[in-house]
């Protein structure tokens, strides 16, 4: 991942994929608490437009972006593992 | 190994369950029914558990990249009942079905491969299995599922030959690498990974479903205790050949999920209806529901919709109907 000057609490870009079924729900909430765990200053926005989804290439929903990288597709991961995401 | 054993020693504790803790006589109707309930009811709940467990697990090997890369450029028929198959292990949420469809038909899949893929999917899984097979027997369970693999590959095929390539919407074909933005994950999982996705399929299935699960069992309770077992065949059974379309018409606006369907398969059932019209209902319901429908309208035409659903309709239909007829 392309870090910038060397700052790891730079405003991450997190975005949360799918089109609102409850696992992208799940998904958002477990991000949500990894960032707070984490005390990093990211910014989550949720992509619902389907048309939007599909620019991040991805074939199954819920997926979670990280500064434009996919990181997981079509299932929850756990709190542990995206704050292993957002702290590499 | 825990499981095994006490999987076993059901059969005696609904026995001794029902004539210890009640107050009951052998030979009744209410103590069959009960002992029914209490002996099937935890059955089928621990073989739910065990088998969306295995399946959970086994699925996090299935992405659909990797069912894409099978399919991709497969020649018809083949490639239908190749598509069908996956259908069934690859993990897959209605939600989905636009990216997977986008990713599917932009990488070279033929369209009647990838509708092979949509209907089997949310038609032939393993909740639905267990129960038929826990409430009905293996049989049951076996038709189901050689059913609907024949449904998926053949409307995926019939779909595939109309050539109604035009009716996908336009936009589809500009993601010409949908699905390269990910890595494949089955390389990075590690087991305790893939024991956890089995582990929150139980929680997030089997969680869902015991109420509806147990609705069921008791509806199968009270057949088994009070109705006698050739009301069964009468009715609305197979001679009504009416019965089939509407139950697949019926089923078209229903919603839900292979649990909630269950009770009111039962209840079909015990009412004396055929098992192929139960069966159709219980199909039509699943596979062809309006939330998915709407959901596909972002990628496909009217015209294309309304043929997929034709085709699967008529496919259930004529399954409903050779299956009354044989039996």
């Amino acid at each position: 991942m392309p870090t910038s000057g060397g700052n790891e609490k730079e405003n991450m870009k997190i975005a949360i994929l799918g089109t609102g079924c409850p696992k992208c729900r799940q998904m958002a909430e477990v991000v949500r608490k990894a960032v707070e765990k984490s005390g990093m200053d990211a910014a989550i926005s949720k992509v619902e437009d389907i048309r939007e989804i599909m620019k991040f290439k991805v074939m199954a929903t819920p997926a979670l972006a990280i500064d434009d990288e996919v990181k997981i597709s079509g299932r929850v991961p756990t709190v542990e593992e995206v704050t292993s995401l957002l702290v590499p | 190994m825990a499981w095994g054993l006490v999987y076993q020693r059901l059969s005696p504790f609904a026995k001794w369950a029902t004539y210890s803790l009640f107050p009951l006589s052998p030979g009744t109707h209410l103590t069959s029914a009960l002992e029914f309930f209490l002996y099937e009811a935890p059955k089928v709940l621990m073989l739910l558990t065990l088998v969306v467990f295995v399946v959970g697990v086994v699925r996090s090997f299935f992405t659909p990249e990797r069912a894409r890369g099978f399919l991709a450029g497969k020649k018809e028929f083949a490639g239908n009942g190749m598509a069908a198959l996956l259908g069934t292990v690859t993990p897959f949420c209605s939600c989905s079905a636009v990216p997977l469809f986008i990713g599917f038909v932009t990488a070279g899949v033929p369209l009647g491969v990838t509708f092979s893929f949509l209907i089997s999917a949310p038609m032939v899984n393993e909740v639905a299995l267990v129960l038929l097979y826990g409430l009905f027997g293996w049989k049951i369970a076996a038709i189901y599922l050689g059913m609907g693999l024949a449904i998926a590959i053949g409307s995926g095929w019939a779909i595939g030959r109309m050539g109604m390539e035009r009716y996908v919407e336009e936009w589809v074909f500009a993601n010409a690498e949908a699905g390269s933005g990910v890595i494949p994950e089955e390389q990075k999982m590690t087991w305790e990974m893939r024991l956890r996705l089995g582990l929150d399929a139980v929680r997030d299935i089997v969680g869902k479903v015991w109420p509806y699960l147990l609705a069921g069992i008791a509806a199968g309770a009270a057949i088994h205790g009070y109705v006698p077992e050739n009301f069964m065949a009468s009715v609305m059974g197979a001679d009504a050949w009416w019965s089939v379309p509407l139950a697949v018409l019926l089923g078209i606006p229903l919603y839900s999920n292979a649990a909630g369907i269950i009770p009111i398969v039962q209840a079909l059932l015990g009412k004396g209806a055929a098992l192929g019209t139960a069966l159709a209902f219980m199909m039509s319901v699943i596979g062809l529901s309006l939330p998915e429908m709407v959901i596909l309208r972002k990628v496909l035409k009217m015209r294309l919709i309304a043929t997929f659903a034709g085709v699967v309709g008529m496919g259930i239909l004529i399954v409903g109907w050779l299956f009354n007829l044989v039996m």
